[in-house]
């Protein structure tokens, strides 16, 4: 993206930035339509199903059906809700989830823009994701959304503390929150998985958190609230949510490549600072059906458990390890 | 919201169910929440009420016998016996020897099947959706081998008095055995994949703790109680049909929580194959039907018949008055004295907590409801 | 301290323990099959709504012999059957025999009481249907139909 073009009539890093968010938006809803398949199809075989087979070849085409009837469906306002954050919570929700594309690095020339303070810069525009799901809890006038909504609050900044903690660790290493210089110190298979896989786990475990994921999906937890915060959306507002949370999961399991496991580096490919992105999409599409792997295993945690989970045992070994980390870099 | 407000409590109302993921069916419990904390729960019955009871009231006998799976559907074959046998116990008849070993096979085909999807049910109440789908495998397996001897999947309309319907044959007894080892090659995957489960444990152990004498002021019955450490089990409390010939042990455990009554109910699952192994060992032949009048009044007095059914103490009270029509029937089911234990066990819980309770109680709404 | 770490281990072994169950599943065979495209043999013994035994010895294709005792014992009072007397010949001739199947339970009564044995159930599990009365069978007409 970065090849010279004379353009003459338009500034060429205003058309870069252009070209970016239109892959952005094209990486966000190809991600959706990939996951959504997946999920499904694989919540299928572990449970000894087919999943979805009707339409297409094995089903291949079923996201595309969902599409055009979540599309067709009407919006359903239910009385006594607060209109304007009812219709505004799944646009704050989707929206932020394209922007951290920007400056994720899928490849050593494959990124929109890489700012010096690009790691806090996603974890800042991810957090606006637990403000769209309290005023969809709360707008929606539904005591099951609002209970979801009050957990997903809790259980979110509970876990941005030990997911925090183990960044730090790795900027101790690195000394930038360029995600680029992030990927750049793990160059030549020296990955941060293998100086620190418990900050690896750690961090692993608090992205499920953050992106309500099972087994921590308790803002959605169909057994006790029906489906939480998205208890009264239909159609595209529900869709906007979903598409959403599977971008979030993208993301932080981008942020998780990006940090631990190397980023774009592996062997090496012809025109490597284009098709590197492989590597890069192989391995976060691995930690997404990771995360699906673990979704049709366990149970759900219980709402005391979670936050004991995060004090007690991610806190605690987080902070040893940051200490751990620092020690060792001044020795 | 407002007469909460005027107490000056931070407490808010939360309707849970009718339609609800985990009341399984029209149950309704409306709770009194303070955040997160259940407050008072009041289970609100009825929405499936079908006057089962008056029902048989009002028609000749033989005309209750398809209503008595419409009660329980997981366990609708003990519910036959149960019937049956208190017209049997009140007109004087004997089922046959062959027909009487016929039920207690069927009947524990019912329990495993009941049990199996009860153990899905609870797991899926805690948020995991895929041992459902196991437990599902194998109860196809039960449900396939009854299809072929009822007619039926669900509501089996099998037994009657003196005996039973259509004899069973060397086919059935083979894929009853099939079945019984591949039930027994299964457990080991539950026991790996849920019981040892760290998040499982964590979510029912020390959940819903209560004591023999809770239990007895609210007559339960069945797993539930067992889970508190008294072996209390129809089939040997009160032996009926042919039980008394089979050796097996009443499971128990002592701790009185959600655990205790989920281990009862695994470890019942291996001693019903053990039953079903000896029944079949020892099928007599001879006919599955006896000599039954064609036209059976039921003579005056009462007449009383208990079975275990997978949920707990399941009674028939039926009384005569010299026509074919029951004077008074009155059916003891346990699911009701098992739910009404609900209030005060849950009382301070959390909401999920209550979920997994509801799960362990092992609710048959239209049971309730009747 | 040591039942911090122990319970960490423990718990640690179960939860990988539970995942190596699920994806030893994910690579057997699905068990479930696509109904409609494939269907599983029905057992013989299957209860379908009851139907009148073809009879090609009988004159009228069937045993029926109006006696009308699955009328009576039917407890759902579901058959509505009746019969008529006709000039030379024995007993009584079938004319109507109508199943509403909305209100049967497929109890097998009638199939039982049948002192001719002239009902049997059917294979039918696929009921389909706009209307109550699509599911009022005419059995008379069945049996005449099935040649």
């Amino acid at each position: 993206m970065s090849t010279v073009m004379n353009t003459g009539f338009l500034p060429l890093e205003l058309l870069r930035i252009i070209f970016a968010l239109i892959c952005a938006i094209v990486i966000v809803f190809g991600n959706a339509v990939v996951m959504g398949y997946l999920e499904r199809k694989l919540a299928g075989r572990f449970q000894r199903r087919p999943g979805p087979m009707e339409v297409g070849w094995h089903g291949i085409l079923q996201l595309a059906v969902d599409g055009v009837k979540l599309v067709g469906k009407q919006l359903i306002i239910p009385k006594q809700t607060d209109r304007v954050l009812y219709r505004l919570a799944p646009i704050i929700s989707f929206a932020p989830a394209i922007m951290p594309m920007v400056v994720i690095p899928f490849a050593p020339k494959l990124q929109g823009r890489d700012f010096d303070i690009g790691l806090i810069f996603i974890l800042a525009v991810v957090a606006i994701n637990v403000l769209a799901i309290l005023i969809a809890g709360w707008s929606s006038n539904n005591k099951y959304s609002l209970l979801g909504a009050m957990r997903s609050v809790a259980q979110n900044v509970a876990y941005e503390i030990p997911m925090l903690l183990t960044l730090l660790s790795v900027i101790l290493v690195t000394g930038t929150f360029s995600l680029r210089g992030i990927v750049e110190a793990q160059s030549g298979g020296a990955w941060f998985i293998f100086f620190m896989p418990v900050a690896f786990l750690i961090f692993f475990a608090a992205t499920l958190a953050e992106t309500n994921r099972a087994p921590f999906d308790l803002p959605e937890a169909e057994s006790e609230l029906t489906a939480g915060f998205m208890t009264e959306f239909s159609g595209m507002g529900f869709s906007l949510f979903f598409m959403a949370e599977y971008t979030y999961m993208f993301i932080a399991c981008s942020l998780t490549v990006i940090l631990f496991l190397g980023g774009w580096s592996g062997p090496p490919l012809p025109y490597g600072e284009y098709t590197s992105a492989l590597w890069f999409f192989a391995k976060v599409y691995a930690l997404l059906l990771t995360m699906i792997w673990i979704r049709w295993t366990f149970p759900r945690v219980r709402f005391d458990q979670l936050l004991n989970f995060c004090w007690k045992y991610l806190v605690p070994f987080s902070l040893v390890h940051l200490l751990v980390t620092a020690v060792v870099l001044k020795l | 919201m407002t007469t909460m407000a005027e107490k000056g409590e931070h407490r808010y109302i939360l309707n849970m169910g009718p339609q609800h993921p985990s009341t399984h069916g029209v149950l309704r419990v409306i709770l009194e929440m303070e955040g997160e904390y259940v407050m008072d729960p009041q289970p609100v019955l009825g929405y499936g009420h079908r006057m089962h009871e008056k029902m048989a009231e009002s028609r000749p006998w033989p005309n209750f016998l398809p209503n008595a799976a419409r009660m329980d559907y997981l366990s609708a074959l003990i519910y036959n016996h149960g019937y049956v046998g208190v017209v049997e116990r009140l007109a004087g008849i004997e089922a046959t020897p062959r027909a009487e070993y016929i039920r207690v096979i069927t009947s524990e085909l019912n329990r495993l099947q009941s049990h199996l999807l009860w153990l899905g049910v609870l797991v899926l109440d805690l948020g995991a959706f895929t041992p459902i789908m196991y437990t599902f495998e194998d109860r196809e397996k039960i449900l396939d081998i009854l299809e072929d001897v009822t007619g039926s999947r669900l509501t089996y309309c099998y037994m009657r008095v003196g005996g039973v319907v259509r004899d069973i044959d060397d086919k059935f007894v083979e894929r009853t055995r099939e079945y019984i080892s591949w039930q027994r090659s299964r457990m080991p995957m539950y026991d790996k994949l849920v019981t040892g489960n760290i998040i499982f444990r964590k979510r029912i152990e020390k959940i819903g703790e209560f004591n023999p004498d809770m239990a007895r002021r609210y007559g339960l019955t069945g797993p539930v109680l067992r889970g508190t450490g008294i072996p209390y089990d129809i089939r040997r409390a009160e032996p009926y049909s042919v039980y008394p010939e089979f050796d097996f042990e009443i499971p128990t455990e002592t701790t009185g929580d959600c655990m205790a009554a989920y281990l009862v109910r695994v470890r019942e699952i291996e001693q019903s194959l053990r039953i079903l192994e000896q029944a079949l060992d020892k099928l007599p032949a001879g006919p599955a039907m006896a000599k039954v009048p064609k036209k059976l009044k039921l003579p005056a007095g009462d007449a009383c018949y208990a079975v275990e059914s997978p949920r707990g103490e399941l009674v028939y009270h039926l009384t005569g008055d010299g026509s074919d029509t029951p004077y008074r029937m009155k059916i003891r089911v346990p699911s009701f004295s098992n739910l009404s234990l609900l209030p005060e066990l849950c009382r301070g819980m959390l909401l999920s907590d209550l979920c997994a309770c509801m799960g362990s109680l092992d609710l048959v709404i239209p049971e309730i409801d009747r | 301290m040591k039942d911090y770490f122990a319970l960490i281990f423990t718990g640690g072994k179960s939860l990988i323990v539970g995942m190596m169950i699920t994806l030893r599943e994910l690579f057997r065979p699905v068990v479930t099959v696509q109904y409609p495209r494939e269907k599983l043999p029905l057992s013989p013994n299957y209860r379908g709504h009851t139907i009148l035994i073809r009879d090609e010895e009988k004159p009228e294709k069937h045993r029926c012999i109006s006696c009308k005792m699955c009328e009576r014992e039917c407890p759902s009072n579901c058959i509505d059957l009746a019969g008529e007397k006709r000039e030379g010949v024995k007993g009584m001739v079938l004319i109507k025999y109508r199943l509403d199947f909305t209100k049967c339970s497929l109890c097998g009564t009638c199939v039982e009481v049948c002192p001719p044995n002239a009902l049997d159930f059917s294979k039918v599990y696929q009921h389909v249907g706009f209307s109550r009365e699509d599911f009022h069978y005419d059995l008379l007409a069945m049996v005449e139909e099935d040649k």
